[in-house]
């Protein structure tokens, strides 16, 4: 399977951490990330921000299992609808506070992972990709169906409550600065569980999974554990996005958003940290301004996937970290 | 009309045939993907797309006379033949390979431009408004109705060309699509990680079914039983339309077909010894780039015929493949990719499953197929009839 020019071939040195573990180069791209976040309110709309902090959030989730356990899944959606479902429906109609709806988006996310991750790691390479979406697919199903979801119109008029009892979530710019609170904690997350021990023994099943176990690694545990991790980020995602836009509806299950996600994590640079966060303001700000011209779009993300796996297999932050000779 | 199982025979039996219908498009299509498996390790995500392509293109064949979007989609359905036979055509004469790549990408180019010049949005506006008031440029008057390339082609097929012909022609159509798109996109990628072929087919597949849908919207065209095989054949215990007992019977010869060229013929054994062994096919003097050219070519062929027999059963639609190809995806897993029978027996068999679901508890009918594949992942993960 280890093809020349494998699937993520970052290389694999252990960069010493100058703070939270990120290198000199990281800790820069960091605070740029940071000022941006602090200030970006002031100056662009506020939804449109939160959006991208939602799908930013999704494709870190994504990307912490193919960029450094190698396992492409093709059915994110199904956590980050489900996460958006439940955590909509929890606000709604149990009347939860927000914060902890979105732990319950999270909770379903990882529950479903880990049913889903199961089975589906029983298979590698493209077998995982065809099951994860299969899966996810059933879930799409199941929503259509199931009363919750209330079908085709999605559960609609979520309230955005108060955070801690304390903050009126309906200003944009208080629930801004909860999203973009809730997107650096998971943001941060992902960066600790690459850069712990859990996450160097995921990135040598990446590199080469028989010599793993030959190590005495359970590779299946490891495998597990990191698509729960990510399956309950993606739920967080979902949660946060249904919490803030007072929506949930079946595209989040479908499988064109498992497909988005992982456009966004493919132009950003898989297994780059920060590739994701970029893939998905690229993708999203396309997304609305081009959503005018309606089907267009699935043309043109048709054609950005096909230009990435082409000629652009590092992604914007990859080839940005190769010309700079660091790693980000 | 006796009871089995509580159930009326006449619906238990209908739904049974609605399996078989279902079962023998999965089988056709998990068939093609198999094949094209098999050769290429690539996972074709665009399979959904092209399936979807033939029913268009049987569409257009039909309705060419007297449709410009169906003109302007068969030119388009034409630019690899023209371009892979100019290709053929100047390797016949002496010219440096950089000429002819030049002549080739040049005519291409023109004759893309000529077609999709006006499917740019607001283009056609502007053409009209530079070029001349009586509504649409030149480019939309050559294709449109009472235009000349309409009164050419009402002159040579008036009622345009039926069922048969596009039985045969669309699958030829579609798969020199598949070849140029192999030459083109898919070939450059053997030497990397598979996954990236999936992603690559999949950018495809969503270019493909965004145009169609640009094209010609979302609500679906119609497409007539052809009058040989309308009615319905009365079995005794149930009617059964005659289209419907064909679709089956088609399809079965055809895995059959396929079955047979693969394992009994000189053809199918360099196949299945490239399948091995590329290497050292190639070493004994066959041409493995392009049996694996051909190989795609054939396996989006075989697509676009399954496509061709969906077209008067489900509406002729730019979403008919994408919806279809997930499922298929979980026939693949369940049947596993390593035999050819495998995947058709597999087909059939979920179908009549997913049948018999719709019959005794309908809630399940749409996940019944993905439980299954959830079962026999923990039996026996490498599938059915799978190799380990």
């Amino acid at each position: 399977m280890a093809a020349p020019g494998g699937f993520s071939g970052t290389d694999f040195r252990q960069e010493e951490g100058v703070l939270l573990g990120f290198s000199k180069a990281q800790l820069i791209a960091f605070g740029l990330m940071l000022a941006f976040i602090l200030i970006s309110p002031f100056y662009f709309y506020p939804m449109f921000l939160m959006k991208l902090l939602c799908f930013a959030l999704f494709a870190c989730a994504f990307n912490l299992l193919i960029g450094y356990v190698g396992l492409l899944s093709f059915g994110h959606a199904a956590f980050f609808g489900m996460g958006g479902y439940l955590a909509g429906h929890s606000a709604k109609v149990w009347g939860l506070p927000p914060e902890l709806s979105i732990l319950i988006g999270g909770a379903v996310g990882a529950l479903l992972g880990l049913v889903i991750g199961w089975i589906a790691i029983r298979r590698q390479g493209i077998y995982f990709a065809m099951i994860t979406l299969a899966f996810a697919q059933m879930v799409y199903f199941f929503c259509v169906q199931a009363p919750f979801t209330s079908g085709e119109d999605g559960i609609q008029s979520i309230p955005r409550g108060r955070f801690l009892g304390l903050f009126d979530l309906g200003r944009d710019l208080t629930m801004y600065w909860m999203t973009a609170g809730i997107f650096l904690i998971g943001f941060l997350l992902v960066h600790r569980i690459v850069h712990s021990p859990f996450g160097m023994v995921l990135k040598s099943i990446r590199e080469n999974e028989p010599r793993a176990t030959s190590l005495g690694y359970r590779t299946d545990d490891y495998k597990l554990m990191a698509f729960v991790l990510s399956a309950g980020l993606a739920g967080v995602a979902g949660g946060l996005k249904s919490i803030v836009f007072g929506i949930a509806t079946l595209t989040d299950v479908f499988w064109t958003m498992s497909g988005e996600v992982v456009l966004m994590s493919l132009v950003g640079g898989l297994g780059t940290i920060f590739g994701p966060v970029v893939g998905a303001a690229v993708i999203i700000t396309m997304q609305n301004y081009l959503a005018e011209f309606g089907a267009w779009v699935t043309v043109i993300q048709g054609c950005i996937f096909v230009l990435c796996v082409l000629a652009f297999r590092r992604g914007i932050v990859g080839e940005i970290g190769n010309w700079l000779r660091v790693r980000l | 009309m006796d009871d089995i199982f509580g159930i009326p025979a006449p619906l238990l039996f209908g739904q049974v045939l609605l399996g078989l219908i279902n079962g023998a498009f999965y089988a056709l299509l998990s068939l093609g993907l198999a094949v094209i498996f098999g050769m290429l390790n690539v996972i074709n995500f665009a399979h959904g797309a092209q399936f979807m392509m033939g029913a268009f293109a049987a569409w257009m064949l039909l309705s060419m006379g007297s449709n410009d979007t169906a003109r302007l989609g068969l030119a388009l359905l034409l630019l690899p033949t023209f371009v892979l036979l100019l290709e053929w055509g100047l390797s016949h004469v002496r010219l440096s390979v950089s000429v002819r790549r030049t002549i080739v990408i040049g005519l291409s180019a023109l004759w893309l431009c000529t077609i999709l010049l006006p499917l740019v949005p607001y283009l056609d506006v502007v053409m009209a408004r530079s070029m001349d008031a009586s509504g649409g440029g030149v480019l939309q008057w050559l294709f449109a109705d009472g235009g000349p390339f309409a009164r050419m082609l009402g002159v040579i097929f008036p009622n345009g060309l039926g069922y048969w012909w596009s039985l045969l022609l669309a699958p030829l159509l579609v798969g020199t699509t598949g070849i140029l798109a192999e030459r083109l996109l898919i070939s450059p990628l053997y030497r990397l990680d598979h996954l990236y072929g999936l992603l690559l087919t999949f950018g495809v597949g969503l270019i493909i079914e965004g145009i169609f849908r640009n094209q010609y919207g979302s609500s679906g065209l119609p497409y007539r039983i052809p009058p040989e095989l309308q009615g319905a054949w009365d079995l005794g215990f149930m009617y059964m339309p005659v289209y419907r007992g064909w679709v089956v019977v088609v399809a079965v010869v055809m895995c059959l077909a396929t079955w047979l060229v693969i394992e009994k013929t000189k053809i199918g054994s360099y196949l299945r010894a490239a399948t091995e062994n590329p290497a050292l096919v190639q070493a004994f003097g066959i041409n493995v780039p392009r049996m694996m050219t051909l190989t795609y070519g054939a396996g989006v062929a075989l697509a676009a015929f399954a496509g061709v027999l969906a077209a008067p059963i489900y509406s002729v639609n730019p979403q008919m493949g994408s919806n279809l190809i997930i499922i298929v995806f979980a026939v693949v897993v369940i049947g596993g990719m390593g035999s050819i029978l495998g995947s058709v027996v597999t087909g059939f068999g979920l179908g009549i499953i997913e049948g018999l679901t719709k019959v005794f508890y309908p809630e399940a009918s749409s996940t019944v197929i993905f439980v299954v594949m959830a079962i026999v992942l923990l039996a026996r993960p490498a599938g059915l009839f799978g190799r380990a």
